[in-house]
């Protein structure tokens, strides 16, 4: 068994480093306070070739696994970006997953090598205001008309749609009650985000604000049968192959903030003198700190165990579920701590923990929340009947 | 003894565009990290200790790509002596987008005038137009490597270079000293050292960083150069800066000047 991270692992974790490290808490407060995208960030990486790096080789990518994609999104919040870093790339490194394998030659060839070279950004549109986590219910129709399909329907948190060409989206080609499983019947489309049939407003929300999120109106948006991927009915199948891939993702970047955040309450508390002496020399400063410490390095191995799982073809869903629960608790509540540290400064932006704070959270939401992740565990490892 | 000040010209040929360039590398602790002293003072600690190439290294390497880049070079040689690790450091060159890359191996990392006895061996093998090295490597300071090398090759040098450029086949430099900038016209071949002035190095791309996976990577020994690293100096004791003592408040002038009669005793 050997925990360390190859030679080629770390020269990615370093080169990502230096990347992100031109982009200081400065970008990131203000970018926090004007809403404007990241675009200078997200540039930054695309030209490091970053956003295809586990994308294959021959459209552009770096055919690389989820580990070294791991490593990257935890560098990336790990330099402060934290989620209004990492929410620009996230949906490039695994998000197109579904194209990769059930995509067809002409669709690899044609959406791929732009997504990897970042000429155009794509957007997930899956959740819906009336669905929730029972992705079965979802709604939104799309009806076959001769050779393409008219989409109605609604969605709700669909990220970076403001700046999106294209959008990933699940729809219902034929009725719930019809299926067998409530699994069946959604179909994945990967379409032009056609502003004239779909209206996207922003959601004015706690954290990330650089980073939009989006109700879409849907109004009989045309999608051409050649933007369909795979089979009819088999989306949501398609989907849940990505779904480990996403939750070892999700929980590197929390980790990554967490780190960051116990860092930077490590410093001020070493600095500030309160009674005569730092802040940091007392326990009910330093033992918070620590655990939090020891805990994001649990966090941080379970997330690296699931991606080696992955990564070697073994299961991983009760590893990677494991990893996104626990990473995004621990993350969050090394968050809270050192804000509490920096005592009334934890609660200034211009210490940025108030920040990670405020960002800590979308890991803990979404892409799936913890009760969800914690039903999979019970269900799943524990054999445990199902709850809902 | 100041090098630099005079220029050594030599009647070997000028420079070519076929010139290969050496680049030697340093791996040293990471400038980010906060250094601690081993238990037992016999040096610096250095496992598990974050480390990364010598920033001078890497302006080093970032002159010679762009040369390079301009059509002035043909070929970018990196060459790293020290531990096997400095392999690792060698591939971040290369990831950089040196061409290739030869480590020397040693158990630990040779003192200044043996990295210049392996690189005159290595400059005999390879026959650079021009080697380019960090002015100093942040862990030692010793600032002596690049003057030695040219002293054994009896090569010109430019030591602290701020502005380097290739110009009617002669290598014109800019040097900051003391009091303002030199600028200097070196014949090839030549050794220069960079200071922090010269440019921005880059940051390795994923894409580089794959390819240079591939790059060639040469492994040499001392012995092999039959070059003599035996340390020629010892190490007595390593300490750490005494940590400063918090100041004291003084209420007026007076027993200030009390104080530094009769406590400090320097008036
Ligand atoms: C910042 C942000 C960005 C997002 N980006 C995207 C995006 O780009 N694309 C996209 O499609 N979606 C996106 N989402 C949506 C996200 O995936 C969902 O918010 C998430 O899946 C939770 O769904 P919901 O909000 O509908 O919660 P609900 O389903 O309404 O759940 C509300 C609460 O009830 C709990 N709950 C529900 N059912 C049960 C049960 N049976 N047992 C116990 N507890 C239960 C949940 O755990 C949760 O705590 C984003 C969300 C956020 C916050
Ligand atoms: C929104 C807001 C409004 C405010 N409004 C006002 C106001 O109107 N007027 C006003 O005067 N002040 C105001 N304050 C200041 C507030 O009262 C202080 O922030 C608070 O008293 C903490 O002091 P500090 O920030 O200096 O923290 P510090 O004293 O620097 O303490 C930092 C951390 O160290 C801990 N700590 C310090 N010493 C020890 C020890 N010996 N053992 C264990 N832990 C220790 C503290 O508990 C804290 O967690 C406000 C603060 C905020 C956030």
């Amino acid at each position: 068994m050997d925990f360390a991270l190859t030679e080629h692992q770390r020269s990615i974790d370093e080169s990502v480093r230096r990347v992100c490290a031109q982009f200081e808490d400065a970008y990131w407060l203000d970018h926090d306070r004007s809403g404007d995208f990241p675009i200078e960030f997200r540039q930054a990486m695309t030209e490091g070739g970053w956003l295809g790096i586990a994308m294959p080789e021959r459209y552009g990518g770096a055919g690389l696994g989820i580990t070294e994609a791991a490593v990257l999104m935890h560098a990336v919040t790990n330099s402060g970006g934290a989620m209004s870093a990492a929410s620009t790339m996230h949906i490039n490194i695994f998000g197109p997953h579904p194209i990769v394998v059930y995509g067809d030659e002409v669709q690899r060839e044609r959406w791929l090598p732009p997504l990897i070279a970042g000429k155009e950004i794509a957007c997930f549109a899956v959740t819906e205001p009336d669905a929730g986590l029972d992705t079965g219910s979802l709604t939104t129709q799309a009806r076959l008309e001769g050779d393409h399909y008219v989409v109605r329907g609604r969605k709700i948190w669909t990220s970076t749609a403001q700046v999106a060409d294209r959008v990933m989206l699940l729809a219902r080609t034929s009725p719930r009650e019809a299926q067998g499983s409530s699994v069946d019947g959604l179909t994945l489309f990967y379409t032009r985000l056609d502003r004239d049939r779909i209206s996207v407003r922003e959601i004015d929300k706690m954290g990330r604000k650089a980073v939009d999120s989006n109700e879409l109106f849907i109004d009989d948006l045309i999608v051409p049968m050649e933007d369909r991927i795979g089979e009819e009915g088999k989306g949501f199948r398609y989907l849940l192959d990505g779904l480990n891939p996403e939750r070892i993702l999700i929980a590197a970047e929390a980790v990554g903030i967490g780190r960051n955040a116990v860092d930077r309450a490590a410093r001020y508390a070493r600095d500030r003198v309160v009674f005569g002496r730092p802040i940091g020399q007392n326990q009910a400063i330093q033992h918070p700190l620590a655990r939090s410490w020891a805990e994001l390095e649990a966090g941080w191995l379970l997330a690296l165990k699931a991606a080696w799982a992955y990564d070697a073809g073994q299961p991983s869903g009760a590893a990677a579920n494991a990893a996104k629960y626990f990473a995004s608790e621990v993350a969050f509540t090394a968050c809270e701590r050192a804000v509490m540290t920096h005592g009334g400064m934890g609660y200034a932006k211009e210490f940025q923990v108030e920040r990670l704070l405020r960002e800590v959270l979308i890991p803990r939401i979404a892409p799936v929340s913890q009760e969800m992740v914690l039903c999979y565990l019970a269900e799943r490892v524990l054999d445990l009947p199902r709850s809902y | 003894m100041s090098f630099g000040q005079s220029i050594i010209f030599n009647e070997i040929q000028g420079v070519s565009h076929q010139m290969k360039i050496l680049v030697p590398i340093k791996r040293v602790i990471d400038a980010n990290i906060k250094v601690r002293v081993k238990s037992d003072q016999s040096g610096v600690e250095l496992n598990n200790v974050k480390m990364a190439m010598n920033p001078f290294c890497e302006i080093a390497v970032e002159a010679a790509l762009r040369l390079r880049e301009a059509g002035e070079a043909e070929e970018v040689i990196v060459v790293c002596a020290g531990p096997a690790n400095g392999k690792e450091t060698l591939r971040t060159a290369l990831a950089m987008g040196a061409d290739r890359a030869i480590h020397i191996e040693s158990e630990d990392s040779p003192e200044p005038l043996a990295v210049a006895k392996l690189l005159k061996a290595v400059v005999e093998r390879e026959k650079p137009g021009l080697v380019i090295l960090g002015k100093q490597a942040i862990d030692g300071d010793n600032n002596q490597t690049g003057q030695m090398l040219s002293a054994l090759l009896n090569w010109s040098l430019g030591t602290f270079i701020s502005r380097l450029s290739v110009e009617d086949g002669a290598f014109h430099v800019t040097r900051e000293v003391d009091g303002g900038l030199e600028n200097l016209k070196l014949s090839g071949p030549a050794v220069v050292t960079v200071d922090l002035r010269l440019n921005e190095p880059r940051y390795a791309s994923l894409p580089n960083i794959m390819k240079a996976k591939k790059k060639p990577m040469e492994e040499l020994t001392a012995a092999a150069l039959d070059v003599d690293i035996t340390p020629r100096l010892t190490v007595l004791k390593v300490e750490a800066p005494a940590s400063r003592s918090a100041g004291v408040r003084v209420h007026d002038a007076a027993e200030l000047v009390d104080k530094l009669k009769n406590e400090a005793k320097v008036i």
